[in-house]
């Protein structure tokens, strides 16, 4: 096998912008996950059967249904009656929809953990709504779900490369298409060492977060 | 049935406005079933204003349950409660009693606090916030009268030095006396106490006790004690109800239903607890 240092020098500038597509649909998309995990899981216990039902459908249609699928609907049937929108705010919009019917069973189980007399207590002391969850329920749940969701981080890294099929070009598409360019492999390498390089670091910081927050 | 026995006992604090002598707690043929199984049956029974008043029998009679529907933990299928002159979960519309909003509730629901067998001290707090959560989100207090109220109960149960640590880090009788405080910090006019020794190593028991003891002697708040401590209850209480099978089987001054007991369940009862 031939490995040569030009072929890579000259893939550098298009793998740099592949790793800002990378890393903008892993930060936007993350934030997009743990937000609306947490909307979904919050209103998955709804007392309102309206409100409960349908986010219940719905997150369950989502995690049932590749995201491949998902990808192409949003960006090619949704523009027929909805916004349309570029590859990559497709693409993290995508990324952080899927991902977020995930987390939203994180937290659903980390809320199920807080033990019933938290509850409790937060009535018997006439603690709004809002402030028993916020001051007294979410702290604890978030607590335990820390590790769960870090992992949903890591492999919405690997499920990253997906968007390029609708044209967002991450740094796995630009490495495929540069190679497709030129006749060459080592594109393709350096960009599985360029996820090992995110994707470690990522894992450690998730665990030094984890030990931080178990007390 | 009754257990207002008049007691000759003069409030000597005024934590809370005295209503000497007025019902506080009133429940109206209240039942209360789970599944088939009905817990409270057709219950009826009050608590005078600054009264102690202790609810014995056998486990499965009731006792937590009466606790668990004032605090609005459960919800009775029939009957009314009333809580200082309101109703507690009804409101009354055109002459006519409906299922209150959450609103009402709450607002007769800051008459009553309630300290749990199991502390339920809020975890991610540190002492001090566990007692002015409340206070300052609920009551609207500002954040420095509240911690100096907060100071004010801590020494009351004797955990001034705990202040700024987290419960995780106190004894189960330590999180039990800042539970207490907890509750105190409210200013509730009823206190509900349920079973509150049950979950603690026999050792921290009397300190606990001792502090309930402090404060049925220095103030005038009334309270609803479920507890299989029979000598506290007999300390501390006005009048002794003896539930059974969802009823009251009878109700009096502790002299009596410890000494004299008209019912062979309850000397029954008694005798395997004592």
């Amino acid at each position: 096998m031939n490995w040569d240092w030009q072929v890579v020098d000259d893939f550098m500038p298009r793998f740099w912008d592949g790793v800002l597509v990378t890393l903008q649909a892993l930060a936007i998309g993350t934030l997009i996950a743990f937000a609306l995990g947490l909307v979904w899981a919050m209103a998955q216990r709804s007392t309102l059967v309206w409100v409960r039902w349908p986010v219940i459908a719905f997150t369950e249609f989502i995690r049932n249904t590749p995201l491949l699928v998902q990808l192409f609907f949003l960006f090619y049937v949704v523009p027929n009656f909805g916004p349309s929108m570029s590859p990559l705010t497709t693409g993290i919009i995508g990324l952080g929809l899927h991902y977020s019917t995930y987390t939203a069973e994180v937290y659903r189980a980390g809320i199920d953990g807080v033990p019933a007399g938290q509850w409790e207590a937060a009535t018997a002391l006439s603690l709004s709504k809002g402030r028993t969850w916020r001051a007294v329920i979410l702290p604890q749940a978030i607590r335990r779900v820390v590790p769960p969701l870090g992992n949903y981080v890591v492999a919405m890294l690997k499920d990253s490369p997906m968007i390029a099929t609708i044209g967002a070009f991450d740094m796995l598409g630009e490495a495929q298409a540069f190679s497709n360019e030129t006749f060459t492999t080592e594109a393709i390498t350096v960009v599985g060492v360029a996820f090992i390089v995110i994707a470690y670091p990522a894992s450690l910081l998730i665990r030094a977060l984890e030990r931080r927050l178990v007390r | 049935m009754s257990a207002d026995t008049p007691l000759q006992k003069e409030p000597e604090s005024s934590q809370n406005p005295p209503v000497d002598g007025s019902e506080l707690i009133r429940f109206d043929k209240v039942t209360k079933r789970f599944g088939s199984n009905v817990v409270l049956d057709n219950l009826d029974f009050s608590v005078d204003s600054g009264k102690h008043v202790t609810l014995i029998g056998p486990s499965g009679s009731g006792k937590t349950t009466i606790l668990r529907l004032l605090m609005t933990l459960l919800k009775a299928d029939e009957g009314t409660i009333k809580v200082n002159g309101d109703y507690l979960t009804h409101e009354e519309k055109n002459g006519k009693l409906v299922p209150a909003g959450e609103k009402h509730i709450r607002e007769v629901r800051k008459n009553i606090g309630m300290v749990f067998q199991q502390f339920n001290l809020f975890p991610n707090m540190k002492v001090l916030r566990n007692l002015t959560e409340a206070p300052v989100t609920v009551l609207g207090m500002s954040k420095e009268a509240a911690e100096e109220r907060a100071r004010d109960l801590l020494e009351l149960v004797g955990l001034t030095e705990h202040i700024d640590k987290y419960p995780t880090q106190l004894s189960g009788g330590q999180q039990q006396r800042v539970a207490i405080a907890r509750a105190l910090a409210m200013r509730p006019k009823v206190l509900l106490l349920d079973e509150v020794t049950s979950a603690l190593d026999p050792e921290l028991v009397a300190g606990v006790l001792d502090v309930l003891r402090d404060i049925a002697r220095t103030t005038d708040i009334t309270m609803l004690c479920v507890t299989h401590e029979m000598n506290f209850a007999r300390d501390i209480s006005d009048a002794v109800l003896m539930f059974d099978k969802g009823r009251v089987l009878e109700s009096g001054p502790p002299e009596k239903i410890f000494g004299d007991p008209e019912h062979d369940r309850t000397r029954e009862f008694l005798s395997a607890v004592l």
